[in-house]
């Protein structure tokens, strides 16, 4: 029962990632990308982590997937939001389609 | 059971196959960048689903020292985007 439910939970991380990674292909600008990309896959990685911590139960295996999920969770948010200040700092320009730019009003 | 961990790892290897191709083709630096980042995210993945298959715990430390290793990473390439240096 718990190895179905374990299972059930992998399938689901990797359809998450499986849309991070289209969103990673498909999107027009680098911002578009990164925000697709890290909210997908940090949620479905999450998701993968659950599974094995359901399949291994309480023991050391289990705890270590326990403990990778918060890491994982502040690691790739702040990662992220450092590296779109970077790409703004270093000219990237908004891809053709981007209506409006409020971190320029916030910036000036 | 077996076979699909295996089909479920070879789609999250498949995955990362694709991070490649965004980091070979990416227009610019950043966008390489991105493609390192979330590379290093679904290593973790595929480390999860490893522990899984072989019932070994230790290879869920090769993940969690691999989202430290790509955080540190990420960030110092951040600051050299933004122009600063590091002590800044």
């Amino acid at each position: 029962m718990s190895s179905m439910a374990s299972l059930i939970l992998l399938s689901i991380g990797i359809l998450f990632n499986l849309f991070g990674c289209i969103g990673l292909v498909r999107l027009p600008d680098v911002y578009n990308r990164l925000q697709a990309a890290t909210k997908c896959v940090t949620l479905g990685t999450c998701s993968i982590l659950i599974g094995v911590l359901l399949h291994f139960g309480v023991s050391d295996a289990g705890v270590k997937a326990i403990i990778a999920i918060p890491i994982l969770f502040f690691a790739s948010t702040v990662a992220a939001h450092a590296l779109i200040r970077g790409a703004y700092q270093f000219g990237i320009k908004l891809g053709d389609k981007s209506i409006k730019d409020d971190y320029k009003d916030a910036v000036k | 059971m077996t076979f699909y961990l295996n089909i479920l790892l070879y789609i999250q290897i498949a995955l990362s196959g694709i991070c490649m191709y965004r980091i070979i083709r990416g227009p610019t630096i950043p966008d390489r960048m991105v493609g390192i980042d979330i590379f290093g995210i679904l290593v973790v993945g595929i480390c999860a689903i490893i522990a899984i298959q072989t019932e070994r715990s230790f290879i869920l430390d090769i993940g969690i020292a691999w989202i430290i290793l790509s955080f540190i990473g990420t960030l110092t390439l951040a600051k050299y985007l933004s122009g600063k240096k590091l002590n800044e």
